[in-house]
């Protein structure tokens, strides 16, 4: 199968092992990875700050981009629910919303496409530690992806799995919300921080690194010994 | 008639709800009950999300045929001998009011709890005329007592705990019991009986009005809305133009979803419904009843994106499961309206210029459009009422030019792509450890509580293009 991996800029810029991760399961899991170089952002930052006209330049530059993939894999519950959302975005627009749907359609969250298109649920790996997982908002509630990081993560050889309490709470990163309305996104993300401490885990894993980026640089300012990593770290392990 | 609170900046009010601990704890404590006891009915009743669509069919029809059922509605009431005014604006609402105090020469109202006389500060307009208002909910008595302002739409003095509430009986009405809760309504109730007897009007607000019969429900779990519409001879009703219902069979579809969102009860303990003037066989109800039905910005929304949000049941689920309400409060959004619904109306009936960060205030997390029990896509309406207020041109300078720059980076692969290449070499002064503590320009706002994560020397492209390279070596 034909995989073309969308990077998200912010894992293409700040977190690169994301990818790295991410293209190693994949192939691991038999898939042809390719990385079209013409991709860039998904447009969230804009869009979610009401530049719609801004976003719209990055979202059609996202369509050209992907224009001849098979399926679109990204790791982000975030940014893939931003792309589901072009068709929305583009609605009545007669030259765009038709290429918006097509992509939108082949478009999927990492574990998503795991779970869901590939019917795999366990990626065999092994990793050893206690683990707890941030739903974080947008997979969840955007993108509607509940369970397919937790079977992938269930499954892993070795790891003992505890469930982060009121998970479904917002860290407070909200993209510019975090430094647009500083305050509030502080208390946010320093009661996510303690819900993390509660757990007694070990390793925080999520599935979105604005969140994680969050999470994590809360923490380890609070000096808090809590490594933060992306599920695919995870998923991309064997010892 | 502004819908603010008080005039303080937005960012004064946030600081003050995040140092108030008190707060803080009740409102955490309440949403924790709340939600949970939603989500026991929901699954419960089963079916949710069908019950939810329901209540989206319901109100998406009933708005979009609003003339019509104001109008059915207003001959139903007209036709049991009451009286209909329709205000175009608080104002008018107001001095309508104010009038039939005068004329029926009243000299003590009670109310019972009332969003819509919050929005449109009847009781500081019943004021000028001498006439003593009492509010009869519970928490608004509380309130009242205090000279405070709801900060939840449903649970109005959701911000105090009991040991408050003990204190503001004590130092107002002379109450020496605990603080127990029992004991602190029976006190409440005693005081409160008194003012239903000795009242002339009485006045509520309205959860659902029913067009086919002219009936006014209510839900309250106290009852002091059957005291209210029974005892006194004058009764006034005041609701928002869009708390209406075709039907009795609408109305028990969102009674059972109001209040199953609202405080995780199938039903509230009392459901009140009256029709118009006391039937010459009745023994109780008004003899002289005017409906008063306001628009107050309501119309702005009509034909518009934003008239989804007057499909709103006044729930307050959004409010109890949103994680800056918490951590804020309700009355930091210095707005009658509080919480993501608040975010959401508040600009749609009072304007940009006095609730400009209210559009703001949300991580956009969701959380109130997955908890709405009629699908309000509340998020989605923030994200438009930022698209309005960047059309208006009224966003910083600074975020224009940002943004302007982040369009010109996600439009241009090449410039993406330079971005790539040099974001490690841009923050190096900066970096430490491979972590900034202390950010330049926009980033301070970050490292002001969190680290950052430096970007590493190789993007993630670069590393791709080497492998590719490697590969085919």
């Amino acid at each position: 199968m034909k995989v073309s991996l969308f990077i998200t800029c912010i894992s293409d810029i700040m977190f690169p092992n994301v990818g790295k991760n991410t293209v190693e399961i994949l192939e691991r899991l038999g898939c042809e990875v390719d990385f079209p170089t013409l991709q860039t952002c998904c447009g969230q930052p804009a869009y979610n700050s009401g530049y719609l006209e801004e976003a719209k330049g990055s979202m059609k530059q996202m369509i050209r981009a992907f224009k001849d993939a098979e399926y679109v894999v990204g790791p982000s519950g975030s940014c893939v629910g931003m792309i589901r959302e072009y068709p929305h975005v583009f609605k009545g627009d007669s030259e765009w919303e038709k290429p918006a749907q097509e992509l939108a359609a082949k478009t999927f969250e990492l574990t998503q496409f795991i779970v869901d298109v590939l019917g795999v649920k366990d990626v065999g790996s092994t990793f050893k530690g206690k683990v707890t997982y941030h739903p974080s908002c947008h997979m969840t509630r955007i993108l509607g992806v509940k369970d397919a990081p937790k079977i992938l993560l269930q499954n892993v050889k070795g790891i003992e799995f505890v469930e982060l309490p009121s998970g479904e709470d917002c860290c407070g990163f909200g993209g510019t919300f975090s430094v647009k309305k500083p305050e509030i996104s502080a208390e946010m993300v320093k009661e996510k921080s303690r819900h993390v401490t509660e757990t007694g885990a070990e390793y925080l894993v999520g599935g979105d690194m604005g969140c994680l980026m969050n999470i994590g640089g809360r923490m380890q300012r609070e000096g808090k010994n809590v490594k933060v990593i992306h599920i695919s770290e995870i998923l991309n392990t064997h010892n | 008639m502004s819908l603010k609170l008080e005039d303080i900046p937005f960012e004064e009010g946030v600081q003050k709800g995040i140092e108030n601990d008190f707060m803080r704890q009740a409102v955490s404590g309440a949403q924790g009950r709340f939600r949970a006891g939603r989500l026991k009915q929901a699954q419960e009743l089963g079916n949710w999300e069908d019950w939810r669509k329901l209540g989206e069919e319901i109100r998406t029809h009933t708005v979009n045929h609003i003339d019509f059922y104001l109008h059915q509605l207003s001959e139903q009431v007209e036709k049991r001998g009451g009286h209909v005014y329709f205000a175009e604006t608080a104002e008018e609402a107001n001095s309508y009011i104010k009038q039939v105090i005068q004329t029926k020469n009243a000299k003590k109202i009670v109310k019972s709890k009332s969003m819509v006389t919050e929005e449109i500060g009847l009781n500081d307009a019943l004021a000028e005329t001498g006439t003593e208002v009492v509010e009869s909910d519970l928490g608004e008595w509380i309130l009242q007592l205090e000279g405070d302002h709801p900060s939840h739409i449903v649970t109005p003095a959701l911000h105090k705990n009991k040991e408050q509430i003990r204190k503001t009986f004590a130092q107002k009405r002379g109450y020496t019991g605990s603080s127990e809760p029992e004991e602190l309504a029976a006190f409440a109730r005693k005081q409160l009986r008194s003012d239903f007897l000795q009242a002339d009007v009485g006045i509520t607000g309205c959860n659902f009005a029913i067009a086919e019969s002219g009936t006014i429900t209510l839900v309250t779990n106290e009852g002091n809305a059957d005291m209210v519409w029974t005892v006194p001879d004058t009764l006034i009703t005041v609701m928002g133009m869009e708390r209406i219902v075709p039907t009795w069979e609408e109305m028990e579809v969102l009674v059972g979803l109001l209040t199953r969102s609202a405080v995780g009860q199938k039903l509230t303990s009392y459901i009140t419904a009256y029709t118009g003037c006391r039937e010459e066989d009745e023994i109780d109800g008004p003899n002289d009843y005017h409906l008063v039905i306001v628009d107050n910005g309501r119309s702005n929304a009509l034909g518009t994106e934003f008239q989804a949000a007057l499909h709103c049941i006044r729930c307050g689920s959004c409010i109890n499961v949103c994680p800056v309400y918490r951590h804020i409060g309700g009355h930091a959004y210095n707005s009658v309206y509080p919480g993501p619904i608040g975010a959401v109306l508040t600009p749609v009936l009072d304007g940009y210029d006095d609730h400009k960060d209210l559009p703001y205030a949300s991580s956009l997390c969701g959380a109130c459009t997955e908890a709405c029990p009629v699908r309000i896509p509340l998020h989605e309406m923030l994200v438009l009422h930022r698209q309005k207020i960047v059309e208006n041109g009224d966003t910083p300078f600074a975020e224009k030019m940002m943004m302007k720059g982040v369009g010109m980076w996600g439009g241009s692969p090449f410039v993406y792509k330079m971005s790539t290449k040099l974001a490690h070499s841009a923050l190096k002064p900066w970096t430490k450890d491979e972590t900034i503590e202390n950010g330049p320009g926009p980033l301070k706002a970050w490292t002001a509580v969190r680290n950052l994560a430096a970007p590493p020397k190789q993007s993630f492209r670069s590393w791709f293009e080497n492998r590719k390279k490697d590969g085919e070596n």
